[in-house]
C-alpha cells in the first residue's frame, strides 16, 4: 500500500471477533485486512459495489443451535418429494456449520469421495496468498467451518449438493464457511451449491470462500443458485486452478439478497484447459448483484467462455466486471465474454466492465454487451395468441433467462435452476412488481 | 387525443346497441366503418388508413389484394390490435362488439387470429409449451375447461399430422431457425389449435413453394365451417385458387376501391393494379 492508498472501510462490524483470534494464520489474515481495511469505492474492484451496507451492523458469530423443524422444512421445499435433487448425496450447512443430522454419511457418498468437515480439519486450501483479497482474508480469519471434498482420480463423483441455510437468528450475525473441493486426475463431479435464507430472519451476512483444484484431464461442473433472504448480504469468492484439459464449467443464478457478489478467480494453468464463467440474475426492489470474474490464461490453447444474463426491474442493480489476463505464454488462447441486461424499469440500472489484458500475440479474445428492453413484437405476437400482457411479458423474461440457464450442462441441475427462476418469477409477477 | 376518446365512447354506446341485438350478429361477423389510422413517422403521424370499409359475413372466405404499400398488413395490425398504430377515425365491430376497445389478448379469445406475414421468434420459448399456454388461455377466457398434459397432446398431435410437420418442430423455440414454410405452417398449426370464428391470413402464401402452399392451404380449408371466415391477403392467384374465395377486396392508397366476386382476382392477375390505382387516385 503506497501513501495516497484510500482508507478502506472500518472493520468495526467485526471488531470483537478480529481481536480474539489466536491461530496465526488467522492472525495474519486479520493483520493484513487491519491495514487495508473493507474495500471502499474508491478500490477500482469494489467501485460498483459498495460495501456501506455491512458498516452499519455489528455482526456476531451465530448460535450453534438452530430450530430443526425449520430446517426440514427449508430442505422440504428446495428439494419437494420426488424431485431430481431429492435423491442426491447432500451436505447442509445451517448458519455456516455443516449440520451432520441433516447431511448424507460419508458412507453414502459415491466410493472415492471424501469429505471432511473444516471443524475438525481446518485447512485454508490451496491459495498462495489467503489474505489477498480483504474479503477472503475476513473468511481466513473468521472461518469456522465448512466442507472439503475430495475425489480420487479417475473417480466419477456424479452430483453432490451442498446447501447453506441461514435461518432465523437472533441478532445480526456473519458467518464465513470456507469449503475446498479437490478432484484428481480424470475426476469428475457435479456440485450443485445453494445458498438459501429465510425471509423472516434477521439481517445477515453470508461470506463464503470456495478453493477448487482441478487435476488433469478432471471436470468439475459448479453449479449455484444464491436464494438468500431479502436482506441479506451474501460475498462469495471462489478461486479455481484448472490444469491441463481440465474444465472448471460454473454457473451462478441469483436470485435473493440485498447485496450480493459472486467473485470467481480461474487460473488455466496447464495446456488445453476450459473454464467457464456463466450466470443469470433476477432482480428486482433495490437488489444489487455483482458477479465478478478473473480469468488468467496461464498456458497456452485454453478457452474461457462467460455469458451473463441479468434482468432488473425497480430499481434493482447489476455488475459485470470481467477481466480476462493473457499471459505471454498463453498463445491460441480463446476468451469470449458476453454480458446482457434487459432493464424492465427506469430506475433500474447495469454497469458492465469487460477488461481484457493481453500479453500474447496468437489470440481470439472477444467481449460484448447488450441493453435492452423487451421486444414489443414477441410481446404482440404471444398477446394476439391470447396470453394476457403480464404472463407474455413473464414467459420473455423466463425465456430470456433460460437461455442461459441452457448453457448448464447437467440436466438435474438446470432443471432445478430453471424452476427455481419460474417460482421467482411468478413470486414477483403475484406480489404486484411490474415487469413492463 | 380528446377526439380519439370521444369515438371511443361513441363506440361502446353502440356495442351495447350491439350485444342485446342478436340478429346483427349473424349477418356481420366483422364490420369496419371508416376506418383510419395512422403510425409515428419520426415523430409525424403517417396516415396509413384512409377510410377503410368491409364487412364480412360468418362462414365467408373473402380476400384483399392490393400493391405493396397500400395498407393491407397495416389494416391487419390494427385488426389485431398493434399498438403501434393510432387509430383516428372508424370503428370496428367483431360479433357485436368494439374490437377497438379489445385488448389483443381478449380480441384472440373473442375469436379474432392473425397469422403474421413474419412469424416472430421466440428464442428461449418452447413451441409446445407456447401453444399450450395460448390455447388454455383462450379457452380459459371462453369459458372452456383446460386441456391438461394429455388431452393437448392429443390434439396437436393430430393438428401437426394434418399439417405434415415433425413432432421435432414442437420441441423446438417458438419459429428459431425455423425454415419460411415451416413458420408459415406453425401459424396455420396455432390458427387450428386456436379455434377462430376469423382468421386473418396476412400473405400466408408469400415465399411458400408448391406443397407448402397446398399444405397450408388445406389447413385453412378443413376449418370452413359456417362458424369460420377468413379474410385473406394475398398477391397471388394460386392460394385463392385452393382457398375458394366468396368476395375480393381490391385495397388501394388505405382504401378499398372495389369489390367482387371471384373473377375480380383474375382480373388483376391480367391487368394488375393500374386501373385500381387510377380509380383510388
Amino acid at each position: 500500500m503506497n501513501a495516497i492508498a484510500p482508507a478502506g472501510r472500518s472493520l468495526a462490524p467485526f471488531e470483537a471477533r478480529l481481536a480474539g483470534l489466536h491461530d496465526s494464520q488467522r492472525k495474519a489474515a486479520a493483520g493484513d485486512l487491519a491495514r487495508v481495511g473493507l474495500p471502499g469505492p474508491r478500490v477500482e474492484a469494489w467501485h460498483y459495489t459498495n460495501l456501506r451496507a455491512l458498516s452499519a451492523h455489528s455482526f456476531t458469530e451465530p448460535d450453534a443451535r438452530f430450530d430443526e423443524q425449520a430446517a426440514h422444512a427449508a430442505l422440504e421445499a428446495l428439494f419437494p418429494k420426488g424431485s431430481a435433487l431429492e435423491k442426491l448425496p447432500r451436505l447442509v450447512l445451517v448458519n455456516g456449520r455443516l449440520a451432520a443430522g441433516l447431511s448424507s454419511s460419508a458412507a453414502s457418498l459415491p466410493a472415492g469421495v471424501s469429505c471432511l468437515s473444516f471443524a475438525s480439519s481446518p485447512e485454508f486450501g490451496t491459495l498462495a496468498a489467503p489474505q489477498r483479497d480483504p474479503l477472503v482474508a475476513l473468511n481466513t480469519a473468521l472461518a469456522s467451518d465448512g466442507v472439503r471434498l475430495s475425489v480420487a482420480s479417475g473417480v466419477n463423483a456424479g452430483q453432490i449438493v451442498l446447501v447453506s441455510l441461514a435461518l432465523s437468528s437472533s441478532g445480526t450475525v456473519s458467518f464465513h464457511p470456507r469449503h475446498s473441493v479437490a478432484l484428481g486426475a480424470g475426476a469428475s463431479l457435479t456440485l450443485i451449491e445453494i445458498a438459501a435464507g429465510d425471509d423472516a430472519s434477521d439481517l445477515y451476512f453470508h461470506n463464503p470462500v470456495l478453493t477448487c483444484s482441478v487435476a488433469e484431464k478432471a471436470h468439475f461442473e459448479h453449479v449455484k443458485l444464491q436464494r438468500e433472504a431479502g436482506d441479506a448480504i451474501h460475498l462469495a469468492t471462489v478461486y479455481a486452478d484448472i490444469a491441463s484439459h481440465a474444465t472448471y464449467e460454473s454457473f451462478v443464478l441469483g436470485l435473493g439478497a440485498a447485496l450480493a457478489r459472486h467473485e470467481v478467480h480461474a487460473g488455466l494453468s496447464g495446456t488445453h484447459a476450459a473454464v467457464h464463467v456463466n450466470g443469470a440474475q433476477l432482480l428486482g426492489d433495490a437488489q444489487v448483484g455483482d458477479i465478478t470474474s478473473v480469468i488468467m490464461h496461464g498456458a497456452p490453447d485454453c478457452i474461457s467462455r462467460q455469458t451473463v444474463r441479468n434482468v432488473l426491474t425497480d430499481r434493482a442493480r447489476a455488475v459485470f466486471q470481467g477481466k480476462v489476463l493473457v499471459e505471454r505464454v498463453a498463445q491460441k488462447t480463446d476468451g469470449y465474454q458476453m454480458n446482457q441486461a434487459l432493464l424492465l424499469s427506469p430506475g433500474a440500472e447495469i454497469d458492465a466492465k469487460p477488461e481484457l489484458e493481453i500479453y500474447a500475440d496468437d489470440v481470439r479474445c472477444s467481449h460484448g454487451a447488450t441493453v435492452g428492453a423487451l421486444d414489443e413484437e414477441q410481446l404482440f405476437y404471444l398477446r394476439s395468441r391470447g396470453i394476457a400482457d403480464a404472463q407474455a411479458r413473464r414467459i420473455l423474461v423466463e425465456a430470456f433467462l433460460i437461455e442461459a440457464t441452457e448453457l448448464v450442462q447437467n440436466e438435474a441441475a438446470r432443471d432445478f435452476l430453471d424452476g427455481e427462476l419460474a417460482r421467482a418469477l411468478v413470486k414477483r409477477v403475484t406480489t404486484g412488481e411490474s415487469l413492463s | 387525443m380528446t377526439v380519439v376518446t370521444d369515438i371511443k365512447r361513441k363506440q361502446d354506446l353502440c356495442r351495447d346497441v350491439a350485444e342485446t341485438s342478436g340478429v346483427k350478429k349473424m349477418s356481420e361477423l366483422l364490420k369496419i366503418s371508416g376506418l383510419h389510422a395512422s403510425i409515428d413517422a419520426d415523430g409525424t403521424p403517417k396516415e396509413i388508413l384512409r377510410g377503410v370499409d368491409l364487412v364480412i359475413p360468418p362462414g365467408e372466405v373473402h380476400a384483399i389484394m392490393g400493391p405493396n404499400g397500400c395498407g393491407k398488413s397495416t389494416l391487419s395490425y390494427v385488426l389485431a390490435g398493434r399498438e403501434e398504430y393510432e387509430v383516428t377515425a372508424g370503428s370496428v365491430s367483431f360479433i357485436g362488439r368494439d374490437l377497438l376497445a379489445m385488448e389483443p389478448e381478449e380480441r384472440a379469445a373473442a375469436g379474432l387470429f392473425l397469422a403474421f406475414q413474419s412469424p416472430v421468434e421466440l428464442p428461449g420459448v418452447n413451441n409446445a409449451n407456447f401453444l399450450r399456454t395460448a390455447v388454455n388461455a383462450v379457452r380459459r377466457a371462453r369459458g372452456e375447461t383446460e386441456l391438461d398434459a394429455v388431452g393437448f397432446l392429443k390434439a396437436v398431435r393430430a393438428a401437426t399430422k394434418n399439417l405434415s410437420m415433425s413432432d421435432d418442430m414442437l420441441k423446438r423455440n417458438v419459429n428459431v431457425g425455423f425454415s419460411g414454410g415451416e413458420k408459415k405452417r406453425n401459424e396455420v398449426l396455432q390458427m387450428t389449435m386456436l379455434q377462430p370464428k376469423l382468421a386473418i391470413l396476412d400473405e400466408t402464401d408469400s415465399g411458400l413453394d408448391v406443397d407448402a402452399l397446398r399444405i397450408v392451404a388445406e389447413g385453412v380449408r378443413n376449418l370452413r365451417s359456417p362458424d369460420f371466415s377468413a379474410l385473406v391477403i394475398t398477391h397471388h392467384q394460386r392460394l385463392l385458387d385452393y382457398l375458394g374465395p366468396d368476395r375480393i377486396h381490391v385495397m388501394a392508397r388505405g382504401r378499398i376501391v372495389r369489390s367482387g366476386g371471384p373473377e375480380l382476382a383474375k382480373q388483376i392477375d391480367v391487368e394488375g393494379y393500374a386501373s385500381f390505382l387510377a380509380e383510388a387516385a
